[in-house]
């Protein structure tokens, strides 16, 4: 179908977009990349009065490099992040989890900022920004504030932004030395939804146990989810044998999968398990390898 | 109920400019096919699932069923139709054609638009590479096989995309 009769508009500037989001209130749609709004409004499952359209606004896509941080800006596509060396040097794992979204044609439109802000909680940037503790930094008329990722995915396509907010970047928190990462992930075919993706981060102190440990999956609940429980099986421990199947299977305890035609719940918690053991193997194997 | 008003926009299609008045839900698939007359580009599913409307905006693969005519305004934009030079085919175009490439031909513009891509970035790619490149769209007919064909002869036959 095509989509249904709409007021536009495509702002230069972050504060007209803003205006006109204060203005049209609830019945207004932030159209950024548009890989997931444009299919809504061909289906007609989405019926805004009015599109903003912040495409023209060239200042919301940056990568940069802070005291403490790494800022990506809401319009930068997935695909610049994806190739960005700025990006593979600092965070690696987003590097690598952005090869997993749809295909190349969608991430060369696809936006960071649209991506987080739809929140399909079978999507791989929500759990890594999890697993990262990344700031998502949105802004309306009013005010600009900042949500972590943690409070940010709410529901399934529902976060804790307000009506009139736009999300206009995230701030990675730059990972301490000797941190490894790693995003895998199992879909039925290059470029689908993830049955099971897993984001793990491992840091190692001086003695090879395991500092500080963050996993999060996607496409295993209503939300990315953050499995503090498996973190822990980890965390001040010598890594061993043992010690990963026990924070994989703790991994898994932590999703709430739905079946469905592709598998049943039980079969998705059986690959988060395996998945989150290889995440979290491999990232291991990148800290020891790292400085 | 909002009235219907047309916003200017300019594109260059295949290296000619065009000034065009658009309405701002059309679809970018639909301006180069409707109002252009560029048949060549298919449109199929309408959602980004197919891939057949796949074209270059400004040298990238996008698909056309996902974007908004009015957003393209300002884009260098190639379609199927400006592979070709005159009546000799490009040389994936030739390709696709020794290597049966093709069954019905629904899905080879947004192949040959992917393939174009792929051996600008990569000239000699993997067939795995070649594959996850065309992972991004269906065929119907080939079972694939023949597509991976098609782009290999093209790379190993040095068809570097013009």
């Amino acid at each position: 179908m095509k989509p249904p009769r709409f007021d536009y508009v495509a702002p230069k500037s972050l504060d007209e977009a803003l205006t006109s989001l204060a203005q049209h209130g609830a019945g207004a749609k932030i159209l950024a990349g548009g890989q997931s709004l444009i299919p809504l409004l061909n289906f007609r499952l989405s019926h805004p009065e009015i599109l903003i359209d912040i495409n023209r606004i060239a200042d919301l896509a940056y990568v940069r490099v802070g005291d403490n941080d790494l800022a990506i800006g809401a319009l930068t596509r997935q695909h610049a992040v994806e190739r960005s060396d700025i990006v593979k040097a600092r965070v690696p794992i987003l590097t690598e989890a952005c090869r997993f979204i749809g295909h190349a044609p969608i991430r060369h439109r696809g936006t960071i900022g649209g991506n987080l802000a739809h929140a399909d909680p079978a999507s791989e940037l929500p759990a890594v920004m999890l697993a990262l503790e990344a700031h998502l930094d949105v802004a309306s008329k009013q005010a600009t504030r900042s949500i972590t990722a943690d409070r940010f995915f709410t529901g399934p396509l529902i976060t804790s932004l307000h009506p009139g907010e736009i999300v206009i970047g995230v701030r990675i928190p730059a990972l301490p030395p000797r941190t490894g990462g790693a995003f895998v992930e199992m879909a039925r075919r290059a470029g689908d939804y993830a049955l099971v993706g897993v984001a793990a981060l491992v840091t190692l102190d001086g003695s090879a146990r395991c500092e500080r440990v963050r996993i999060a999956l996607c496409g295993v609940g209503p939300t990315p989810i953050r499995a503090t429980a498996a973190e822990q099986a980890l965390t001040g421990q010598v890594p061993t044998a043992a010690t990963l199947d026990e924070a994989a299977t703790r991994a898994a305890a932590a999703t709430n999968p739905l079946s469905d035609v592709h598998g049943s719940a039980e079969f998705r918690k059986k690959l988060a398990r395996h998945f989150a053991r290889q995440a979290i193997a491999t990232a291991l194997e990148r800290a020891e390898g790292s400085r | 109920m909002m009235a219907t008003t047309t916003v200017p926009i300019a594109l260059a299609v295949n290296g000619i400019r065009h000034e065009l008045h658009v309405e701002p839900r059309w679809l970018l698939v639909d301006v180069i096919r409707e109002t252009l007359g560029l048949t060549g580009t298919h449109i199929g599913c309408e959602h980004g699932v197919c891939g057949t409307c796949t074209v270059l905006i400004n040298g990238e693969t996008a698909r056309s069923c996902l974007m908004l005519a009015v957003g393209a305004d300002g884009a260098n934009i190639t379609t199927v139709e400006g592979l070709a030079s005159g009546d000799t085919m490009h040389p994936l175009q030739t390709a696709f054609r020794e290597a049966q490439g093709l069954q019905c031909g629904f899905c080879t513009p947004g192949m040959l638009m992917l393939a174009h891509e792929l051996l600008r970035e990569n000239p000699n790619p993997s067939d795995e590479e070649i594959r996850e490149a065309i992972s991004a769209n269906l065929c119907r007919c080939t079972g694939y096989q023949g597509i991976i064909d098609a782009v290999r002869l093209a790379a190993t036959s040095g068809a570097a995309p013009r």
